[in-house]
């Protein structure tokens, strides 16, 4: 069945609450649900499951852990992933910590709902990527879906686990279209996927980033290069032997993150490459990435610092450059 | 001080007194925490301790007279100063004291130590090294109560210190909206780590509750029965669905902000000897010990023999914890997630 991206959230979300009677919803006006992916529910399983709550992150977070604690299942949707930043005591210091520091009494079935990333307007405050400080703390799933299939079978996943999970919605692909298989469709976590096969260079790309990756593969082809796009899916886990296993046949790697430069998705990835991965190299990592500045509000001024097509094919092609030109 | 006559909700049932076999109950509760604390005084002084601990003593009548009134499927959040609320709530003294000597044989397995313990059986959500945490964790759990709908209460334990936090007003605001099952209990014991409460706090505390019309009492935090008269009431109006309440039990901390905090201080002060040895003079075991003996509720050698098995029970504490086994470094790893699961 072909839906859009908010629409296989929100189908996610009604399987499971119907599965399950302890998945509770809440968050800034999920009741109208003025993202799209939550409509209807509210209509459907009424207040005690699905309610609107005041403005108040550092307690939406918080209470997460405590009514995950008390036995159920929690979604928490928070609107932007910025707001994280507000709801940031409960997730750095209680659910990322908690199972650890009761020597694993405590399970913490939370997912926490979010979109990310620029590309239409919302300025500075309203257009992090906020993932790779959740990448750091080490107890929390880190879900970062670019089709419909994905979002709902990660989600479900998420929704059924028994770790908090963030699952990161590409802000302005929520409209995309994409085919959902049949029946209870649910996407391991921790397992890439290759949304192009290629021989000449290995492009990862993150999320949001996959459409304008698989743009940069189609120019890349009528030059005559080969790229492989592969979209890791999840974040935290994360698949290294999708990736080294690419790199070892094409001996070139891109990787394409949203979030900023400095300590982001990218830089970890670029990392574990040169650890695991380096004599399959045959020319450097290379990062395409927002550079370390605030998003500008502008729409001239935000496309030049978010990565694009055409900055993911300049970086695959310089890289192949070493290959065709002998220095 | 004790003023919770004053502005009690009308839907508060008549107050009750302890009865014999509960004060006496109440009284060997406290002096467990008060003994179990001298020793990991003693103990921290004596460079056994990995960690740092921060201790009750001169508080358990707060701790001790509100866990009265629960049970273990009822829950508590609790603070960095956390060990009376263990105990109180009903936590085993063993796997605390093997938790704070870092054995496998903690509660927490060695993980958490002094100020983590927390014991999920017993409803205790956790001790909390971050000052204001536990009021939202506190309030989700009292909505996981509602949602149950079987009488459950939560209570949330914090500070002077986390009253100035702004997720009190955050929490005050959830709780009274919802209609939680909720009982905030804010230990006023005068200072904010190593600043007295006066100069960093505005107004009064309790104002801040009374101004979501939420039932608030103010009591002397060094009188048990006081404390276990006006957490009834509370706890009565929770599991009854009459929402939450907000007590502000008025205290003192007799020791430092941690044990050690002299190094830090390094020669520095921030109160006067006079004013502990005031506080000492209220001391709320001492004081229950007085009362009932003065009123024949017990006699020398009732409290003798408590005193006795308390020692005891601490004594057996330590040895079992001295007796554990060094904590497993490899959980660290295997304990952020549930393996094999999403």
């Amino acid at each position: 069945m072909e839906r859009r991206l908010i629409q296989a959230v929100g189908d996610a979300l009604a399987e499971e609450m119907r599965r399950d009677p302890k998945v509770i919803v809440y968050g800034e006006d999920v009741e109208l649900s003025i993202t799209g992916d939550m409509r209807g529910l509210h209509e459907t399983f009424g207040h005690d499951r699905v309610r609107n709550t005041p403005i108040c992150e550092a307690t939406l977070t918080g209470m997460a852990v405590g009514l995950a604690s008390a036995g159920y299942r929690v979604v928490v949707h928070m609107m932007f992933s910025n707001f994280f930043y507000t709801g940031m005591d409960a997730i750095g210091n209680q659910m990322s910590k908690l199972r650890l520091m009761t020597g694993g009494q405590v399970e913490l079935p939370i997912t926490i709902i979010a979109g990310y990333g620029g590309g239409a307007a919302n300025a500075a405050q309203h257009s992090d990527s906020a993932y790779p400080m959740l990448m750091n703390l080490g107890g929390i799933n880190v879900l970062t879906p670019s089709t419909s299939a994905d979002a709902k079978g990660l989600l479900k996943t998420a929704i059924r686990g028994r770790n908090p999970s963030f699952f990161l919605e590409p802000s302005g692909r929520g409209g995309d279209l994409g085919e959902i298989p049949d029946g209870d469709h649910l996407v391991p976590l921790g397992v890439a996927a290759i949304r192009r096969v290629g021989a000449d260079a290995t492009v990862v790309a993150i999320g949001r980033m996959v459409k304008p990756a698989l743009s940069a593969a189609e120019s890349l082809a009528e030059q005559g290069v080969s790229a492989e796009v592969i979209d890791p899916r999840t974040l935290v886990p994360f698949d290294d032997a999708a990736v080294l296993a690419s790199v070892e046949k094409t001996g070139h790697l891109v990787v394409v993150d949203e979030a900023r430069e400095c300590c982001g998705a990218a830089s970890q990835i670029a990392a574990v490459v040169a650890e695991k991965g380096f004599s399959s190299l045959k020319g450097p990592v290379r990062r395409v990435t927002t550079p370390n500045v605030a998003i500008p509000y502008a729409p001239n001024a935000e496309a030049r610092v978010l990565p694009d097509a055409e900055r993911i094919t300049a970086a695959v092609l310089a890289l192949v450059g070493h290959d065709r030109v002998p220095a | 001080m004790t003023t919770e006559t004053e502005d009690r909700a009308p839907n508060a049932r008549e107050v009750t007194e302890p009865s014999t076999e509960e004060l006496l109950s109440l009284y060997e509760r406290m002096l467990l925490v008060r003994r179990t604390e001298e020793r990991l005084r003693d103990d921290s002084a004596a460079g056994r301790l990995p960690g740092a601990v921060h201790l009750y003593i001169g508080e358990e009548a707060v701790a001790v007279g509100v866990c009265a009134h629960l049970s273990d499927r009822d829950y508590a959040t609790s603070t960095h100063r956390g060990h009376g609320h263990f105990l109180a709530k009903g936590g085993d003294l063993n796997a605390m004291m093997a938790e704070i000597w870092a054995k496998d044989e903690g509660i927490c397995r060695g993980m958490g130590g002094s100020m983590h313990v927390a014991d999920l059986s017993k409803g205790i959500l956790g001790a909390n090294g971050i000052v204001g945490a536990g009021l939202a964790i506190a309030t989700g759990a009292a909505f996981g109560a509602k949602l149950d709908g079987d009488g459950k209460v939560s209570v949330c334990f914090f500070g002077d210190g986390a009253a100035n936090q702004g997720v009190l007003m955050e929490n005050l605001n959830v709780s009274t909206l919802w209609g939680l099952p909720l009982v905030f209990v804010c230990e006023n014991n005068t200072f904010s780590e190593f600043t007295p409460s006066r100069e960093v706090t505005a107004g009064s505390i309790a104002d801040r509750a009374r101004a979501f019309s939420m039932p608030t009492v103010e009591v002397d935090g060094n009188d048990v029965v006081a404390v276990w008269r006006a957490a009834g009431e509370a706890v009565d109006r929770a599991r009854s669905g009459g929402g939450p309440s907000f007590l502000e039990a008025h205290t003192y901390r007799i020791q430092g902000h941690f044990e050690a905090e002299a190094f830090v201080l390094s020669g520095g002060r921030y109160r006067e000897d006079g004013e502990i040895a005031a506080w000492r003079e209220k001391d709320p075991i001492a004081r229950l010990g007085a009362k009932l003996l003065s009123t024949g509720v017990a006699g020398d050698e009732v409290l003798a023999d408590i005193e006795a098995r308390v020692a005891g029970r601490v004594e057996d504490a330590v040895r079992f914890a001295e007796a554990g086994s060094p904590a497993d470094p490899e959980l660290a790893e295997a304990l952020m997630f549930v393996r094999g699961e999403a």
